[in-house]
């Protein structure tokens, strides 16, 4: 697989909310095309046929509840209270979470 | 440097109080874990208030249990209320979770006296201690060598005697790992035992809980205490637990003990080797058959690993955005920047690596020949496990393929830092139970620890096993 460019990079940043400074740029892309190299290895092993897995539970037998038959009985229970979940926020109207404007004009 | 067992501990409390062990223990820390101390640095918070209100419910009587009064520390990346909770990182400087994970709240129910937070690698991610925002930790054992990581602090904590106990996580080898650079025992439970409710997510396929200890019958204890199904945490099994404490009495002859010959190639520290050959003689002596296995796919599970890992930690590290908890950027005008610039300010290095390989290993274009293949790798990795296991009871292998590293030694090249965990991950991707236990040191001095892997839900043979590996340094002493 080619090499990953500096403008891919910048890309991929974008994608996952990152901002890299010019500093860390060629530093994240050397660092990111040695591992990808690495594991690049992967490719040497067949896999046709072979079931990808997510976890661990599906090859153990445990059965995929679709049908929801596992959840729990639909009860009103106590949660978190409310006034101290907003209070760890940085920004809280005690009711709200409080953020700068989305939209731009 | 004396490690404090759960037996000692509770001598401790029956012979003063469970306030004095606990004053203790803070005089302790406070001594040699601050930089005019030894500088170990494994201590990110110590929640005094807390550990003093349940010793004296201990020393009243109102609260009793396997841990009554035994001081323990909890890894950073899980809650406890009234505590900050970092995970080692900037963009969490200031939070203090609402609620108690549910290790936390067993553990207290069973009577321990909880002493404070524990550094690790920023969200688990490192193998040395050195990504932590709140600097590195020293091994106890060798001041200028790391403890091994992610948790670090936590083996660290046991090895200085500064805990009797302690909680670490495990994703690709954060327990087992630290255990052995530290010369304590750590044990990986298998993949759903424990509950993960509280813990503060990596990679949620793979992250795990387990207990650092000083000796193998007080980890049968902790994992007594921590194992079962919780109904807050969906992966949790749902499965009876064994006599984990009361399967240590059985004798180990007659067990099959499984040589895996990958674990034991090019690479493999020569002292290292030669502890885990003496573990493997001394156990066929004890009426153990050896049993050579192969387990093919081991070679792939860095990559695999890191492909899956970095993948699920871009997906799960998306909700530090500066808007519901720590650190938020006062550099933006707007949504957008700000979500930006406090994942900036807030992120260190390798955690932004590792988001970024994931996204890029999930991003259109790469998805298969990365994501899709490294799932399937798994399978296979899984397979080779459950195979082996048709022949054998338990496998031993190495934990780490060096002893301890220097501090600062590895930091400038994150694929060898990788590398640290080439015998430790494949135990991750198989969901299997696993453990470190002391087996001597290096000619040097240094820790080296020997890796005892069970099958799923086996951990009773597993820590059979292990308890006869300690056994034997003893006699060997």
């Amino acid at each position: 697989m080619s090499a990953v460019s500096v403008e891919e990079v910048r890309r991929v940043a974008e994608l996952a909310n990152l901002e890299l400074t010019a500093e860390e740029e060629p530093r994240m892309q050397h660092d990111l095309n040695a591992i990808l190299d690495y594991i690049a290895q992967l490719s040497e092993v067949d896999t046709t046929d072979v079931e990808p897995m997510a976890q661990v539970g599906a090859m153990l037998g445990a059965s995929t509840d679709f049908d929801g038959a596992a959840l729990r009985a639909d009860e009103v229970r106590a949660s978190i209270d409310r006034r101290a979940v907003m209070a760890a926020a940085p920004e809280s109207d005690g009711r709200f979470f409080k953020v700068p404007k989305v939209i731009e004009r | 440097m004396t490690m404090v067992t759960i037996e000692a501990a509770k001598a401790a409390v029956k012979a003063g109080s469970a306030t004095e062990l606990a004053e203790r223990h803070y005089d302790l820390i406070a001594a040699e874990d601050g930089p005019n101390g030894k500088g170990i640095n494994s201590f990110l918070a110590l929640s005094r208030e807390r550990a003093l209100a349940q010793a004296a419910r201990v020393d009243s009587g109102e609260v009793t249990g396997p841990l009554a009064g035994v001081p323990i520390g909890i890894k950073d990346v899980l809650t406890m209320v009234g505590s900050p909770a970092t995970a080692g990182s900037k963009i969490l400087e200031g939070y203090r979770p609402p609620y108690d994970a549910t290790a936390v709240t067993k553990l207290e129910a069973a009577g321990a006296v909880l002493l404070g937070k524990l550094n690790c690698d920023e969200f688990a991610m490192g193998s040395s201690n050195e990504n932590s925002a709140y600097g590195p930790v020293k091994n106890p054992r060798a001041l200028e060598r790391v403890p091994g990581g992610s948790s670090g602090g936590s083996a660290a904590a046991v090895a200085a005697g500064f805990a009797a106990a302690t909680l670490g996580t495990d994703t690709g080898g954060s327990i087992r790992q630290p255990a052995a650079f530290c010369g304590v025992v750590g044990v990986l439970p298998t993949y759903g035992r424990v509950s993960r409710y509280g813990l503060i997510a990596f990679a949620s396929s793979l992250d795990r809980v387990g207990p650092f200890t000083a000796n193998v019958a007080d980890a049968a204890t902790m994992l007594s205490v921590l194992a079962g199904k919780d109904p807050l945490d969906a992966t949790s099994a749902d499965r009876p637990v064994d006599d984990y404490v009361g399967a240590l009495a059985k004798p180990v002859a007659g067990l099959r003990i499984g040589v895996p010959e990958e674990y034991f190639g090019e690479g493999l520290d020569d002292d290292i080797r030669a502890a885990i050959e003496r573990v493997l003689d001394r156990l066929q002596a004890q009426g153990c058959e050896l049993v050579k296995v192969s387990m093919p796919h081991t070679k792939y599970g860095i990559p695999a690993y890191y492909v899956l890992a970095t993948a699920e930690a871009s997906s799960n590290l998306s909700r530090f955005d500066g808007v519901r908890f720590g650190l938020r950027s006062k550099e933006s005008t707007t949504l957008s920047s700000m979500y930006r610039k406090t994942r900036e300010e807030g992120f260190g290095p390798e955690v932004k690596r590792r988001i970024l390989l994931g996204t890029y290993a999930l991003s259109a274009g790469y998805y298969d020949a990365y994501y899709r293949k490294a799932q399937q790798i798994r399978t296979l990795v899984t397979r080779d496990f459950l195979q082996a296991y048709e022949k054998c009871d338990v496998m031993i292998g190495p934990v780490t393929p060096t002893p301890p590293f220097k501090l600062g030694e590895k930091t400038d090249d994150p694929l060898q830092m990788y590398l640290a965990d080439v015998y430790s991950v494949a135990a991750s991707l198989a969901g299997i139970c696993g453990m470190s236990v002391p087996c001597g040191t290096t000619r040097d001095g240094l820790p080296i620890g020997v890796q005892v892997m069970g099958p799923h839900f086996g951990e009773s043979t597993m820590l059979r096993v292990g308890l006869a590996v300690e056994a034997m340094q003893e006699r060997a002493v």
